[in-house]
């Protein structure tokens, strides 16, 4: 490690330009094969290569069963940079990224395979100067966490020592319950200390997810009514238009709450409830996450503040889709969910009755996810009853994805004689087409779990948590009843809106 | 859309702004800054049109282009305004002046600035001699200059350092934050001791040779010799030493870079030489000061006079030990800590 008397004498805090380069290093990719890694793994990393975010010397090493040479890995790697990367294919920094692929060859339980695995990591070191610093992506099954962590600690690979690290970064989903997650924290903190672990939540990536904070925090505008003297409620959606189709054996059993709400939709949810953290250093604004994820509770009684419901087969789009029960794997009986509703409230004094609406749902009608916060009305209007009926309740909108930005929703006065008010907004619109030069979620948290850089990653006691909101509605669903069928490319079953109903509410359509 | 507004008023184009918006919704409003681009000899007028609607993308702008059209000509403006896909995410004004008009850009700019946002200028090819002192310069936050781009790179360099307030900045300097990188990254690893004498080889006329060999010197305060050579473009290399031995970056075809240092494998990694869009970008995203830059400015002149004082006597100082023995022990003892 760094004697701590070093200090860079070409560092200045001041200067804003150096870009934030990892230190020598090499990934290792378990489940090289899988979708993630080839659409967006893969493509971040030569993304981050072409940025001249990598060290030099930087190694990607992947492990698969195939019977592949270095070179039939690198095709992969070059097949997927070629048809995913967000910046152009540039041949020079495709080489030298080229230069540190390697591929081993084996199976999970085969030790040799570990063995081997291990003798590349040291040969990269001395061949291409990595320092031994390793980080492992485990793209797989949490069911084969146990013996890929044993596998890493028997070859010797989990082991660092003051002159190197070793990480790794897990994936969703991290345990199906309370007690599951526990498990399998169990697993991977036996091998690897808490400090080692990153938890991907590419939720946390977003530019739009990052800039709530600065939302909140740097402007003095949204803060003072930001509780429960002005808000009314919080509604906060993560909506996709497609199906499950081909997602079966992942999906089955896990369910919409499970999948999303868990962990994304909770996660979003910190970021707009919780108390000013001290600073941005990644402990303290854990500590804020936990705190407020602590006073989360879900309302009671289930049956009322809660729905869930499974898309059937019909016309969506201009396109005939299967409902759940006839797409390929699920049982025909499955009660899985495809679209989950809870209310959640924050006990605390800043969030006292105001009730947290979180919904998600497959086969809904468009690709949206956002953060609604919706104001309570004036407590006095002057003006006639005719002339405010149209005037809805003020709203803060936080675009996430996609057309990520800010709306915000208030009266105006009708052009006319009369005086007639009517809602219009106004728009932040992140500039128009500012995703096309913004970094991708992946590249932003790989190249932090290269830092070393932890605060965009959930930790073990904000997994337990959000478990802790989410087991008693999971328990009552499993004990009652079916989920509701509802038609694709509608907002859901009739259920959700009657959740909101019984409080005057109405979910909005985003 | 392209619309061309001859002999005209910058009322008329203001009017006509508003009228696009209206009647399509073509303009919007979410604009982050106003890019004025003042290019006098217009020879790569729509180059450097590109490059701001690709920045765009990153910093919705308005840009304003002024041109000069001929100075004997009766006073008349003509304009054009971009919008859509011809403008990238960017709405484009380009306004050429005439006549007595040409020299009066500043009243032509005025109305046509985002009310709020903050103004920066860039000049793509020659620069005034003073910028902050320029009509349009006087105007900006930020003044972008590329010496790069002037007849005499160095001469420009040089008066740019006398003439520098905070907000200036200048393209050459951004070319060379890759570069920066990577040895700031360097200085980062193993073995944990302190520079002893740097050496920097590019272009006899490369402004950015110039400034790293300036930043250099400012910052890790040891003699550094400025090497010229005609053998590539711009910079080529740099040679950090050190009691162990030298950390050495080479760049000799202006694509990939060598890195060498003691008890590490050689790296070669992509040190491409940046566009100008890429530049734009990086310069955009900061309004504020940059005081790193002005600090290096400063060290070219550490630079003139250290160079000229030891580079008939001693070469690399690493070969000198006794004189450098005091601060190899101190670099060691830190080490250890």
């Amino acid at each position: 490690m760094k004697p701590s008397r070093w200090t860079n004498p070409l560092r200045d805090p001041r200067d804003k330009r150096l870009p934030r380069i990892a230190g020598p290093s090499s990934l290792v990719i378990f489940g090289v094969t899988g979708d993630l890694s080839r659409k967006k793994l893969m493509p971040a990393i030569y993304d981050l290569a072409n940025r001249g975010l990598l060290p030099a010397g930087f190694s990607l090493v992947g492990f698969a069963r195939r019977d592949w040479e270095d070179e039939d890995f690198g095709q992969l790697v070059h097949d997927a940079v070629a048809e995913h990367a967000r910046t152009p294919f540039r041949e020079s920094v495709w080489n030298r990224l080229a230069e540190g692929i390697r591929f081993v060859q084996g199976t999970f339980d085969d030790d040799a395979a570990f063995d081997r695995l291990a003798d590349t990591v040291r040969e990269l070191d001395s061949e291409r100067g990595t320092g031994g610093n390793t980080a492992f992506y485990l793209s797989i099954p949490p069911s084969a966490f146990p013996v890929v962590t044993k596998q890493l600690a028997r070859s010797g690979l989990a082991a660092s020592d003051d002159e190197s690290w070793r990480r790794v970064v897990i994936e969703k989903p991290f345990g199906h319950d309370l007690a599951s997650a526990k498990e399998l924290n169990a697993i991977v903190n036996d091998v690897f200390p808490e400090e080692s672990v990153f938890r991907i939540d590419h939720y946390l990536g977003k530019e739009t997810v990052q800039n709530i904070l600065a939302l909140r925090f740097a402007n003095q505008l949204f803060e003072p009514i930001w509780n429960a003297n002005y808000v009314d409620h919080v509604q906060i959606t993560m909506a996709e238009d497609i199906g499950l189709g081909g997602r079966a054996g992942y999906y089955d059993g896990i369910g919409a709450a499970r999948d999303v709400i868990q962990n994304h939709l909770l996660q979003l949810l910190a970021f707009t409830a919780m108390e000013e953290p001290l600073s941005f250093e990644p402990r303290a604004l854990r500590a804020e996450k936990i705190k407020v994820l602590r006073a989360t509770k879900p309302m009671q009684p289930f049956a009322e503040t809660t729905a869930r419901g499974q898309y059937t087969g019909g016309w969506q789009g201009g396109k005939k889709v299967p409902g759940l029960l006839q797409e390929a794997g699920f049982a025909k009986d499955s009660t899985t969910e495809t679209y989950a509703a809870v209310s959640l409230e924050v006990q605390n004094r800043r969030w006292a009755g105001v009730p947290f609406y979180l919904r998600t749902g497959k086969r809904l009608g468009r690709r949206v996810t956002e953060i609604a916060v919706v104001f309570k009305r004036a407590p006095h209007l002057p003006f006639d009853y005719t002339s405010t009926e149209e005037l809805g309740q003020n709203a803060l909108v936080i675009r996430v994805q996609p057309d990520e930005g800010v709306t915000l929703r208030f009266g105006s006065k009708v052009p006319g004689t009369t005086m007639e008010v009517r809602d219009v907004t106004m728009d932040f619109g992140y500039g128009h087409a500012f995703t096309e030069s913004s970094p991708e979620a992946y590249e932003r948290l790989i190249l932090d779990v290269l830092l070393g850089e932890p605060s965009l990653f959930p930790v073990n006691e904000e997994v337990e948590l959000s478990w802790q909101i989410l087991d008693p509605v999971l328990d009552f669903w499993a004990k009652n009843g079916v989920p509701e069928p509802y038609a694709p490319g509608t907002w859901g079953p009739a259920s959700a809106d009657e959740v909101l109903e019984r409080s005057g509410r109405n979910w909005r359509r985003p | 859309m392209i619309i061309d507004l001859p002999s005209t008023t910058t009322s008329q184009v203001n009017r006509k702004m508003v009228e696009l918006r209206e009647r399509g919704g073509a303009v919007a409003l979410g604009r982050v800054l106003t890019l004025v681009i003042v290019d006098d000899d217009g020879e790569h007028l729509e180059a450097h049109i590109d490059a701001a609607n690709e920045a765009s993308r990153e910093h919705p702008c308005r840009v304003i282009v002024l041109a000069r059209g001929s100075r004997t000509a009766a006073a008349r403006i003509d304009a054009q305004i971009r919008v859509g896909g011809d403008a990238g995410a960017s709405e484009v004004i380009i306004l050429r002046l005439y006549g007595p008009l040409a020299s009066q850009g500043q009243s032509a700019v005025i109305p046509l600035l985002l009310p709020d946002a903050p103004i920066v200028a860039w000049w793509p090819s020659a620069g005034p001699k003073v910028p902050s002192q320029d009509p349009i310069g006087e105007l900006a936050q930020r003044r972008i200059t590329d010496s790069a781009a002037e007849r005499n790179p160095i001469r420009a360099l040089n008066a740019r350092r006398k003439s520098y307030v905070p907000g200036d900045t200048d393209l050459a300097w951004t070319r060379l934050t890759n570069w920066r990188g990577q040895l700031v990254a360097a200085l980062d690893l193993p073995p944990y001791e302190k520079v002893i004498g740097a050496t920097v080889t590019g272009e006899a006329d490369s402004p950015s040779t110039e400034l790293l060999a300036g930043w250099l010197a400012e910052y890790l305060k040891v003699p550094v010799r400025r090497v010229k050579t005609t053998t590539a473009q711009g910079i080529v290399s740099v040679e950090l030493e050190r009691r162990s031995g030298a950390i050495a970056l080479h760049r000799p075809d202006g694509k990939v870079g060598t890195l060498m240092q003691p008890g590490q494998p050689t790296r070669r990694l992509a040190l491409h030489r940046r566009n100008t869009k890429d530049c734009l970008i990086e310069e955009l995203r900061r309004l504020d000061p940059d005081e790193i830059y002005e600090a290096s400015l400063q060290g070219l002149d550490k630079l003139a006079s250290g160079a000229g004082r030891r580079s008939s006597a001693n070469k690399p100082a690493a070969t000198k030990p006794a004189k450098s023995a005091k601060s190899a022990k101190s670099a060691s003892s830190k080490a250890g800590a």
